[in-house]
């Protein structure tokens, strides 16, 4: 019963659609619509004075736009930049900000059913 | 009507905040004592257009009020009543009023109509003082709006009342009824107010097809043979009724804001075979603004054309950059060319900024009203005076500067400039002076704030700070900076106001507000004798004339106006300070010398300072040498903000782009000067001099 709720929720209109990536063999989500691309690792300028996993500010088509390494935010010891190293550009409100990650893997879509509060 | 009047609501808030612009400025120019007809006019212009546009987009309240008071500057107009203080006082808080209320109203709020009220009492009461009622003036004739004003008062005069209401097919057998009217008008005075309720919609539309209705008042002492005749051809294609003006109070005189919305939608709605005399009247009145020749662009626009010649910008330092290696006899034709390029880019690029530019009274404007009524308020006198108010800044930097120049000059009224008596004690002249002043200097525009007011008690900021904890005992403080502890954050609260004169509240938004613009603010005072604060704004945040410098394998701009020289170090002439530090004399200066590597940790090329280049830089007065690995090419950049998606960061004033796509952070010399002093401050007073 709670199934088939649960797949009618997958066709609801507040269902949400999540773009899955690797984090020190982790799987992370983000929501789809905060995605505005996803690029390769690209190198970067340094900015001076900021955090560690503020990797520097990239040109986007003119636009400056910082990168930051979630592994390093996140504090995993592993901050490899390998061939599937990609960057994931995203919106946040008027801001956007470029994010490291391991690679990514698929788009799922999610009930809110399904969601549960962070532990 | 179903004509969708919505699209037009902005351009016509946009244009009446402008106008009350300027109706401020007459008036106050009034207030001065100037008593000059056309500057009546010029009000009165204001109040007329943006009653006419409100009543067009049925804003009832804002038109309603700016009838009565257009009502009041039409009898200045005609000289039937004199300017006086008190009457230009209430004229500016119409100003106010109208601006809240078309503001509310632009914001879609609820339209405070008690204040409104109050004023439009206020205003009957002016003008029911001497016995002397409104009455029609010749000049307004053109327009059904403005006739109508003065309504209800005036004897009637004898004359005709004529309804005109065209067949349909009036226009098709060429008769003209603009034609028509202007002969009645040779008549006598001819009162015209359209009805074109009969109009269609825009799209089902033929404007072939005659919908218009007039209702006519013809005054004089004309026979009606006379004014039939006028519309003998026509007679039988309409239906007219003549009658004779009499006693009753007709329909045809109701009041002018529900006739003009009639009237004013022609405009918009009907092709110009149609038009009435009302809307010609609008336009020859907006014709006669001084700015005939100007086009309103949005800023979205020309900032899109700001960014595709930045772009051009880069590209052609891409090509010159490839252009460079090349040998032969085309290769040096090439570079002939793209030096002509850079050439045209350079003057398209400076055109394109300067439409962005503004004179920067468009902020000054402000200020005699602020000082007027604030002096006022405070009992005190104050002239102020203005000077460079027509130095063009850009639009984005002079909307950011009107907020903390209002604070500085509120401040200066409030705790600069003295009472009278004050004053006349001290040996001063009675009135106070606050001075703007704008100027060009270098790549940057100064603009000064000084009152001749009782200046800073440095004891006092002195002894406040110590209270504070914001600066210890122990540390010998220079005057300057005694003085900029006000801006310190911290130091604007309550108390402050009363201890020390008041300086200081809100300094450290206002030094915010002004570090964010890419500038910088200076404070200078004299006890007794006044104060001085100067702030150095950049002419646009768009472009900069950098030079490259590069520091291991990263590329910084440095800003050309920051820098002096830049020199090849000598062993001789550096000398180790105490805690590491280094200087270099400099004919009979010693410069502290900033390692840029260790200052923004990086990996250098050269650690020995003989290996790489010291460039002089200066930045408020202070002067450093900043050591970096090598020069490379000066280049126009493009500024690309590091907030828009980040943060600010001290040091830096934003990004741009290079020739192959790198990003170069462009260095911001005051925030590296400041960054180099901050961790030595509570050691030893920085810059050995």
């Amino acid at each position: 019963m709670s199934n088939t709720n649960a797949n009618g929720g997958l066709e609801a209109a507040d269902a949400q659609q999540f773009l899955t990536f690797k984090l020190a063999g982790e799987e992370y989500g983000v929501g789809i619509l905060t995605v505005q691309e996803i690029r390769g690792w690209s190198q970067v300028t340094k900015v001076p004075h900021t955090p560690v996993w503020l990797l520097g500010v990239i040109n986007l088509r003119g636009v400056v736009v910082p990168i930051i390494d979630l592994r390093l935010k996140f504090n995993f010891a592993n901050a490899e930049y390998t061939d599937t190293t990609v960057v994931i550009i995203l919106t946040v409100g008027i801001r956007v900000v470029g994010v490291v990650v391991d690679g990514v893997s698929d788009v799922i879509t999610v009930g809110p059913a399904q969601i549960k509060p962070a532990p | 009507m179903t004509l969708d009047l919505t699209q037009f609501h902005e351009i016509f808030f946009e244009e009446s905040f402008e106008a009350l612009d300027s109706m401020e400025a007459a008036l106050l120019k009034l207030s001065a004592g100037e008593v000059d007809a056309e500057l009546i006019n010029t009000i009165f212009r204001v109040a007329h257009s943006i009653k006419g546009g409100a009543a067009t987009f049925a804003f009832n309240e804002v038109a309603g009020f700016t009838h009565v008071l257009e009502t009041l500057l039409d009898q200045l107009r005609a000289g039937k009543r004199q300017v006086r203080p008190d009457i230009v006082d209430v004229l500016l808080r119409s100003g106010d009023a109208m601006r809240a209320m078309l503001s509310a109203t632009q914001r879609k709020e609820a339209i405070d109509t008690a204040g409104v009220a109050t004023l439009r009492a206020e205003l009957d009461r002016i003008m029911s003082e001497s016995g002397n009622a409104a009455a029609p003036v010749a000049a307004a004739a053109a327009s059904p709006v403005k006739a109508q004003a003065p309504a209800g008062a005036p004897a009637h005069k004898p004359g005709w009342r004529i309804k005109f209401v065209p067949g349909p097919d009036l226009l098709r057998h060429g008769n003209d009824p603009l034609r028509i009217l202007r002969e009645l008008s040779t008549l006598g005075h001819l009162k015209v107010s359209a009805d074109a309720g009969g109009i269609p919609p825009l799209t089902d539309l033929d404007p072939e097809v005659c919908r218009l209705r007039w209702n006519l008042e013809v005054e004089g002492e004309i026979e009606r043979a006379a004014v039939q005749a006028v519309f003998e051809w026509a007679e039988s294609e309409c239906e007219l009724t003549i009658e004779r003006i009499g006693g009753e109070p007709s329909a045809a005189t109701a009041p002018a804001p529900a006739a003009a919305p009639i009237a004013a939608p022609i405009a918009a709605a009907t092709p110009a075979t149609e038009a009435a005399s009302a809307p010609k009247a609008e336009s020859a009145a907006r014709n006669a603004n001084p700015d005939g020749g100007s086009i309103r662009v949005s800023i979205e626009k020309i900032d899109e054309l700001l960014n595709s010649v930045g772009e051009l910008v880069i590209t052609q330092s891409v090509l010159s950059q490839l252009a460079a290696p090349l040998e032969g006899r085309e290769a040096g034709e090439l570079r002939s060319a793209l030096a002509q390029l850079e050439r045209h880019m350079r003057a398209l690029q400076e055109s394109v900024m300067r439409v962005r530019m503004l004179p920067i009274s468009f902020v000054f404007n402000r200020f005699p009203r602020l000082v007027r009524d604030l002096g006022q308020r405070l009992g005190k006198k104050i002239e102020l005076k203005v000077t460079g108010d027509t130095t063009e800044l850009d639009k984005t930097v002079l909307e950011k500067i009107g907020d903390p120049l209002v604070h500085l000059v509120r401040n200066s009224i409030d705790h600069g400039i003295e009472m009278p008596d004050v004053r006349l004690a001290a040996g001063k002249t009675e009135h106070g002076t606050i001075s703007l002043h704008a100027y060009h200097k270098g790549g940057n525009v100064i603009v000064e704030v000084s009152d001749d007011g009782g200046g800073l008690r440095k004891d006092k900021i002195l002894k406040k700070a110590l209270e504070r904890g914001l600066v210890t005992s122990d540390v010998e403080l220079s005057e300057e900076r005694i003085l900029n502890l006000i801006f310190a954050p911290g130091f604007s609260t309550a108390d402050v106001v009363s201890d020390v004169s008041g300086r200081g509240v809100g300094m450290d938004v206002v030094r915010r507000n002004i570090l964010e613009l890419g500038g910088h603010i200076q404070i200078f005072s004299t006890e007794g004798k006044g104060s001085t604060i100067r702030i150095r704004l950049p002419l646009t945040l768009a472009i900069l004339d950098g030079q490259l410098a590069r520091v291991g394998k990263e590329v910084y701009v440095v800003p050309i106006v920051s820098i002096v020289e830049t020199i090849q170090v000598t062993r001789e002439r550096v000398c180790a300070v105490a805690n590491g530090g280094q200087v270099f004399r400099l004919r009979d200066d010693y410069l502290p010398i900033v390692r840029l590597h260790s200052l923004f940790d990086i990996e250098p090329d050269h650690l020995d300072l003989l290996d790489g280049l010291l460039m002089i830089v200066e930045a408020d007065g202070k002067r450093v040498g900043l050591f970096v690995d090598e020069l490379m090419s000066q280049q126009q950049v493009v500024i690309k903000s590091l907030e828009t998606n980040f943060k600010q960061v001290t040091g830096l004033a934003g990004a741009t782009m290079l020739g192959d796509g790198r990003v170069a952070l462009i260095l911001d010399i005051p925030g590296v000067i400041t960054r180099f002093q901050e961790p030595e401050e509570r050691g030893r007073k920085p810059q050995a001099a």
